[in-house]
């Protein structure tokens, strides 16, 4: 389940994973930085298809419907930038940190 | 009564508003930075529908509408254009939404990028792909104009269920139920870009009109010749002479004076700027045969163009003309083409326009 930090006790906390949001996309949870989901997906493709099971639109914004992280979107996985590793495989343990963000495109 | 244009930019969308065609209110943007490639006004409705197919640059394309005139947007949680998973694609860009008919009051089309048409029986709530034409034989050799390869035309015919579409490149098609079967009818339609000028398909038409005769009527503007049809598409015809070229993107026709359309003629394929810089827009009175250059209230020393979908008519007696340049100038002409007034200016490159007489 997805929770704001803080919210429903077990939801978050030292077994749950965090997903950080950049400003465009929080309109589409109700204005949150952040959301937890516990218990910790295995892999970012799974915490994805949890998120999406709450927030399609969200989840719409990140990949497309073949799957694919949208081009100019960007994963990490605590520092690290999934595309340089094992993309939507990359696996996630409780307490990561998570960010969804814009890369540096636009016009 | 009240005139409102819709006008989709590369980085929102803005609404105008008029009593008299001659004195506009701006709102907006909504959509702030996104593009909005496509609009749509659907007046089958009370209140009328805006519908957009919106495009941001991070995350994606989808279809929005409101029934507020903007106040409020609605998108299906789940998109209203999703590409089915044995397709193994993903829509790019909506090039077009078009209300059908009265007669069809739900019917929604849209043509999008990659190359596909997709219906809505829920006035543009969600979509369905046309497997009919995305399954077609000739798609692996449909390529992409400079802008994407995509559906941009759809015309529904007005009493029965055929369709007809065109699309860059491969140019047009018809299907007599709007489903299955799409035949090719470029017949007469130059594609001057391959050994054979004149193939089966593969045409790169930028924009199909129907005239206010009927259905059957119709013009084209081409990448490089202006044609009329008679027949629903079966033949064209060259009606380029008297206009100072061939090549342009859009193409407009009155909705109630048979033989009356508007084409603007760029210089050339390789310099798509208005000839010497006169913005301009040619009118026929009689389906094509002579041209008349429309010039007041349109400026000079102008080396920008109006793109295929940024261009349209109203419904009302004397026909509303409006178009949109890629330097964000509005025109609007109350009178046919006549006279223009400039509705607005310096807003982002005007990719589409659509105007409606609300009540």
């Amino acid at each position: 389940m997805t929770e704001p930090p803080g919210g429903s006790p077990g939801a978050s906390g030292p077994g749950a994973v965090v997903v950080r949001l950049p400003g465009p996309l929080r309109d589409l949870v109700g204005g949150r930085r952040e959301l937890s989901v516990s218990p910790a997906p295995a892999t970012v493709d799974a915490l994805l298809d949890t998120l999406s099971v709450e927030h399609p639109v969200l989840v719409r914004r990140i990949r497309d419907e073949t799957g694919t992280v949208r081009q100019f979107v960007n994963i990490y996985v605590g520092d690290d930038d999934i595309r340089h590793g094992e993309g939507l495989a990359t696996p996630l343990a409780p307490g990561t940190v998570v960010h969804f963000l814009p890369s540096v495109a636009g016009g | 009564m009240t005139f409102l244009l819709s006008i989709g930019t590369r980085k929102g969308l803005f609404l105008a508003r008029s009593d008299d065609r001659v004195s506009w209110t701006i709102e907006g943007p909504h959509f702030l930075a996104q593009e909005i490639a496509s609009v749509a006004i659907d007046t089958r409705r009370s209140p009328a529908r805006l519908l957009v197919g919106v495009q941001n640059m991070h995350f994606g394309p989808t279809v929005a509408w409101s029934d507020d005139l903007g106040a409020t947007w609605t998108e299906p949680e789940h998109g209203a254009i999703t590409f089915p998973d044995d397709t193994e694609a993903a829509l790019a860009r909506v090039w077009q939404l078009h209300p059908d008919t009265p007669e069809r009051p739900d019917v929604v089309w849209a043509g999008c990028e990659p190359t596909s048409l997709w219906r809505s029986d829920d006035g543009g709530d969600t979509f369905e792909l046309v497997r009919g034409l995305w399954d077609h034989p000739h798609r692996k050799d449909w390529a992409p104009g400079f802008g994407g390869a995509a559906v941009h035309t759809v015309l529904p015919h007005p009493s029965t269920d055929e369709v007809l579409v065109a699309m860059s490149t491969g140019g047009v098609y018809s299907s007599p139920d709007g489903a299955t079967d799409w035949a090719p009818r470029n017949k007469g339609i130059s594609a001057y870009f391959f050994p054979d000028p004149y193939p089966e398909f593969g045409q790169c038409v930028h924009k199909v009109v129907a005239d206010a005769a009927g259905p059957d009527t119709l013009y084209a503007q081409n990448h490089g010749g202006v044609y009329r049809s008679d027949d629903r598409g079966l033949q064209w015809t060259s009606i380029a002479d008297g206009l100072p070229s061939d090549f342009g993107f859009i193409a407009l026709a009155s909705p109630h004076t048979p033989g009356t359309a508007w084409v603007m003629p760029l210089e050339a394929d390789a310099a798509r700027v208005p000839p010497g810089g006169h913005l301009r827009l040619y009118r026929t009175r009689d389906g094509g045969r002579t041209w008349q250059e429309n010039s007041s209230g349109l400026p000079d020393g102008v080396w920008t163009v109006a793109l295929r979908d940024a261009a349209c008519v109203d419904t009302a007696e004397s026909t509303g003309v409006y178009f949109g340049t890629r330097d964000g100038t509005v025109f609007a002409s109350a009178d046919e083409g006549e006279t223009f007034v400039t509705v607005a200016e310096h807003l982002p490159d005007v990719l589409s326009v659509r105007a409606a007489l609300l009540p």
